[in-house]
């Protein structure tokens, strides 16, 4: 028996069991460090995807914009980012990166330290692409794309920026910018460097032109190159594009009026009274869209934010003015309609109206008495004191009070859509302001107040104001005989529809008839009367002139039209600051913006009209 | 006949199966790995699933050997299969290339053989031959020496190969020794060992606050606490004697009290260092008294113990700093929370546990790992293999294989018991350790909770090498086990 030796040993074999715990205790640690990995703490999931994943945004083609006879007026064109990855860029040749962009270390490192702040750039992480440089053109990025293999962590990404076929219609169309961090928190559809509609159309219809963003998820191993799709891009999703628009513009008269209004301050609105479509919508100065386009885009619009005559004030919807003598035409019908006076009824004027005593309200010299249409024609002041004091004083009792008459005249006004927005598709539009008769009880006191105590409202001055578009818009309410279709700037949509509210009439409080009056004193205006400048031998059509008190220079020169007199095709107001009285400047603008959309040219006997228009300059250069 | 049919129905084919189930499992984690959009095909010889799938079919052919051999052959070729052993791994020192900073690989025609996957199989047959030897007794101190050398041999050269993640595997023959009787204080101060490192080296680096008055180390100060603690447990643990744990607390009490109140009168005058090193001392000077007036050599082991903590925590910092090399030094740094460096040594661990937490409850799905194929994991194929188990299966996964090894240890150590010779035992004790230590070494790793030793998971890992030696090392005991059922006067 070899063994028996052994056998008299102490035996040991209890302790397999000291084995076996040493075992199952690291096993139990192991599991307990397992479990917390993958099932409790899911920040290596993040890691992973961060390693792993590149989500890379595929940009839709945003929406084109057509004019209304179908000219192509804003498109696309292909730019490039840079991006960079933080932690892949390690190693490399920064001057010869420099170099290759054309920048010096000193931007090189400046760039990389804003990228890196968070406080500028909140979004930021090592492991996520960062935009060095956007915007590059074609050109640039030909220059660039061969050299780029040898920068490891850089990358090109493709966007598509707007292109502007034409150099007019900026504020109108809008821009395009990059989102804002507000505007981030606001939708989160928008990422940090993703551009979005900040003005204009592109900024009203952002949601109809921007189109659907898409991505790829793309494998990425440990050294920055893509292997291919995750998934087969079974998850990625393609992008879809913006919806093209039309617009009501005539981009042709539209860059008309724009050369019309060179070197003058002012708008030109110009609708189409069946639809409430805005053909021509001028802001005055203006500025080349393209100038906000692309790398130097900032640059150009500090520029324009500094200039003193403000090209990037929205004159038609924003700038408020006392209508002046265009809004006779309003006192006309509202007078009629609350049956104060008739086409017939006559008020003398010797050289202005005489009230409280000492006071005169000045007119120039016509003939007098006037009737109805004769005082628009020319334009008389004190007809209109009479109709004011007619209504609130004399008619006091039929209504109640003074200022229940005043309510009456304020509602009606109020239907021509004065003292609100009209609801344009345009994002800053103003709504003017028509004094209520609250305004006045708190100002005079309740029932303290009489026509001389506002007698300027009856001519369109004191306190009431309005916007370049709302004249146009009630020369397109006039043109109609009482009612108007919210002026709008979207025509159509590609494979959709203009909103609801742009299809919709709406009818003013005064009845058709009183319109014809109206119109009569109007074509008198142009005819014989304040606008005879304007006047156009082979097109009858309607017109008004105004001046809008300016205390803190020369007046503007207004005139408001339609043409033609019979089934009209055009209404518009048109505004040149600082001009003086509306027949100099505003009447042949108006007269040349009806002929060059009716007929399509100027004749060769209003040329010289034309030439003086365009020569004039009512600003300057500096 | 007879006997083959006895061969195949004495085979514990438990074991034979989880041998089976971990090759097969760890082969399609290879292909996982390794798998990329270009190469599809299972046996394409040029990706390295390929190769693997060469090295299991000769691990196969070794095992089928190994169990065709006659059970006495192991005995008999143990020796001289160390000696040579020893003489190859020398040699490797002098003909090996330099691959990665190492001299381990042996290169013959287009082989590549790392000798070191080898010794740990000769010095457990070794062993087992030595202690199982007649009149071996592992209290005896020329008997234990020898024990020491025979794992300590190899090691040791090793370690000249620059290979100290192989040279380490040996240190868990401990665990044998334990099994075969060495006193289980040693694996207490073993223990303990490893724990005064880790706190010297992780306490000692931890920078001093500005306004710190005086010098303080405090890996030292709670070294030396935590060993004076242990001399209270000694006292009971060798002598249960009162008398002297009341002297013993009193001393270190009075030091410790005397010390504040120096320290709150004149703060920069003495360290909290230096009043653990003043208790410390007394402590051990205590035990050296008791020593002699109880007359105790039990006492004389305790003083030992101080003297070895004592010497440990300074060669600690010496060793730490000047003994290991910068990337080994950084590597435990990284484990130990000391250094954060994602890009450079923290890279891998970073990436592993990336990786594996990745893969969640349930995992992405096989093939379906994007960490490990992207290349993101370092060595995903050999030592970080876990990690593509770990991202494409998930918790579930990695449950399913930590509880599969301890399973399979369990066994080894279950069929190591029912051997009827000591020399099985020994061997399949050895076998059992050797799994232990590369699973809990490679995962732990691999998880971030032990600095990186670039080991192989068994029967996972990719390489001919690790494959073949585990397999020989395994069937070896598998064929010993068959003699488990025969009488012992065979």
């Amino acid at each position: 028996m070899r063994y028996v030796s052994h056998v008299h040993k102490e035996d040991y074999s209890r302790r397999q069991s000291v084995f076996i715990i040493i075992v199952v205790c690291v096993a139990i640690i192991y599991l307990i460090r397992l479990f917390h990995l993958q099932v409790v703490d899911p920040s290596y999931k993040d890691s992973a995807d961060s390693n792993a994943f590149l989500k890379q945004t595929i940009y839709p083609s945003r929406g084109l914009i057509y004019d209304r006879n179908g000219k192509l007026i804003v498109s696309n064109q292909p730019v490039y980012d840079i991006m960079i990855v933080m932690r892949e860029i390690k190693g490399f040749d920064t001057l010869q990166f420099c170099n290759m962009l054309d920048i010096t270390k000193d931007d090189f490192n400046d760039r990389i330290e804003v990228i890196k702040d968070r406080r500028k750039n909140p979004g930021y992480s090592s492991y996520t692409p960062q935009v060095f440089i956007s915007n590059l053109s074609t050109f640039d990025y030909a220059k660039v794309q061969e050299k780029l293999f040898r920068f490891p962590g850089v990358f090109i990404q493709q966007k598509v920026m707007r292109e502007y076929q034409i150099e007019h219609a900026a504020l109108a169309l809008g821009y395009i910018g990059e989102v804002s961090q507000a505007q981030i928190d606001m939708d989160s559809y928008y990422k940090r460097g993703d551009y979005k509609g900040q003005s204009g159309i592109e900024k009203k219809y952002e949601e109809l032109l921007r189109g659907e963003k898409g991505y790829e998820i793309l494998l990425r191993d440990v050294h920055g190159n893509i292997k291919g799709h995750y998934l087969d891009g079974e998850l990625d999703l393609l992008p879809v594009s913006g919806k093209d628009l039309t617009v009501s513009l005539d981009i042709d008269l539209q860059t008309y009026g724009e050369e019309l209004m060179n070197g003058k301050m002012g708008s030109i609105v110009a609708i189409e009274p069946q639809t409430g479509e805005i053909l021509a919508l001028i802001s005055a100065p203006t500025y080349n869209p393209s100038l906000l386009v692309g790398r130097d885009r900032s640059k150009h619009y500090g520029e324009l934010l500094n200039d003193p005559h403000k090209p990037l004030f929205d004159r038609p919807m924003m700038a408020m003015y006392p209508p002046g003598s265009t809004f006779k035409t309003v006192q006309a019908l509202v007078m009629q309609n609350q049956g104060i006076i008739n086409e017939n009824t006559a008020y003398p004027c010797s050289r202005g109206y005489a009230y409280g005593g000492r006071h005169k309200l000045g007119c120039h010299a016509h003939s007098s008495p006037l009737t109805l249409p004769q005082s628009i024609q020319h334009s008389c002041n004190a007809y209109y004191c009479w109709a004011l004091k007619a209504l609130l004083d004399v008619n006091a009792k039929k209504y109640g009070s003074t200022g229940n008459a005043y309510d009456a005249w304020f509602n009606d006004v109020c239907s021509f859509g004065f003292n609100s927005k009209l609801g344009v598709d345009c994002t800053n539009e103003k709504s003017g302001s028509i004094p209520s008769r609250k305004f006045y009880d708190r100002y005079y006191g309740a029932d303290r107040w009489h026509s001389s105590t506002i007698i300027s409202i009856s001519i369109g001055q004191g306190e009431i104001l309005c916007t370049p578009i709302q004249i146009a818009n009630l020369a397109a309410t006039i043109a109609n005989k009482g009612w108007y279709y919210i002026p709008h700037l979207l025509k159509g949509v590609k494979g959709g529809k203009i909103d609801d509210q742009y299809l919709e009439k709406h009818v003013t409080n005064i009845e058709p008839q009183y319109f014809d009056v109206v119109h009569q004193g109007m074509l008198g205006a142009v005819q014989q009367g304040t606008a005879y400048g304007g006047r156009i031998d082979s097109i009858q059509f309607c017109g008004k002139t105004g001046t809008a008190q300016n205390p803190h220079g020369k007046d503007h020169s207004i005139f408001m039209a339609f043409a033609p007199k019979e089934d009209p095709k055009i209404a518009i107001a048109v505004y040149v600051e600082n001009a003086g009285f509306g027949a100099t400047w505003a009447v042949p603008i108006a007269s040349l913006m009806i002929e060059k959309y009716l007929k399509g040219f100027i004749p060769q006997n209003r040329k010289w009209i034309e030439d003086r228009i365009l020569n004039g300059r009512l600003i300057s250069d500096d | 006949m007879r006997a083959e049919q006895n061969i195949l129905k004495n085979l514990d084919w438990a074991t034979i199966i989880i041998w089976f189930v971990m090759v097969m499992a760890g082969w399609l984690t290879i292909y996982a790995a390794c798998y990329d959009y270009e190469h599809t095909r299972i046996f394409d010889m040029s990706m390295r699933y390929g190769q693997q799938l060469v090295w299991i079919a000769v691990a196969s052919v070794f095992a089928i050997l190994l169990i065709a051999i006659d059970t006495k052959f192991y005995g008999s070729i143990a020796i001289p299969l160390y000696v040579l052993m020893i003489g190859l791994l020398i040699l490797t020192i002098f003909v090996a290339p330099e691959v990665k900073g190492s001299h381990s690989w042996i290169q013959i025609g287009g082989f590549r053989f790392q000798p070191a996957e080898l010794a740990k199989y000769a010095t457990a047959l070794c062993l087992a031959k030595y202690m199982s030897s007649y009149g071996y007794n592992i209290k005896n101190s020329k008997n234990f020496l020898v024990t020491a050398l025979i794992i300590g041999l190899p090691m040791l050269i090793i370690i000249a190969q620059q290979e100290t993640g192989s040279a380490l595997v040996f240190a868990v023959f401990i665990l044998v020794l334990f099994r075969e009787g060495l006193d289980g204080d040693f694996l207490i101060y073993g223990a303990l060992a490893i724990l005064f490192f880790v706190l010297v080296i992780k306490f000692n680096n931890i920078p001093l606050p500005p306004d710190a008055p005086i010098v303080e180390h405090y890996g030292y100060m709670i070294v030396f606490i935590i060993a004076v603690l242990t001399g209270i447990f000694l006292i009971f643990h060798y002598t249960g004697d009162i008398p002297m744990f009341n002297v013993y607390a009193i001393t270190n009490a009075s030091i410790w009290v005397l010390g504040i109140i120096l320290k709150l009168i004149k703060a920069d005058l003495l360290s909290y260092t230096l009043i653990s090193e003043v208790s410390f001392a007394a402590s051990a000077l205590l035990f050296f008294i008791y020593a002699i007036i109880r007359r105790s050599r039990v006492h004389l082991r305790v003083i030992l113990f101080f003297i070895l903590t004592a010497g440990l925590c300074f060669a600690a910092d010496y060793a730490f700093n000047n003994v290991l090399q910068p990337h080994q030094q950084i590597r435990i740094k990284v484990v130990m929370g000391l250094e954060d460096d994602p890009q450079g040594a923290g890279y891998n661990v970073r990436q592993a546990q990336i990786a594996i937490g990745s893969g969640g409850l349930t995992g992405k799905g096989f093939l379906n790992g994007t960490q490990t194929k992207l290349n993101y994991v370092p060595e995903q194929d050999t030592d970080f293999i876990f990690c593509t188990i770990g991202e494409e299966t998930g918790f579930l996964g990695t449950t399913f294989i930590v509880l599969l090894y301890v399973v399979f240890i369990s066994r080894l150590v279950y069929l190591a018991e029912r051997q009827r010779t000591p020399f099985s035992r020994i061997y399949g004790y050895s076998v059992a350790s050797i799994f232990f230590f590369h699973f809990c070494i490679n995962i732990g790793m691999v998880i971030g909770l032990l600095p990186v030793i670039g080991i192989p998971l068994p029967f996972f890992s990719y390489g001919g090498s690790s494959m073949i030696a585990f397999t020989i090392l395994l069937f070896t005991f598998i064929k010993l086990d068959t003699r488990h059922t025969e009488t012992m006067a065979t």
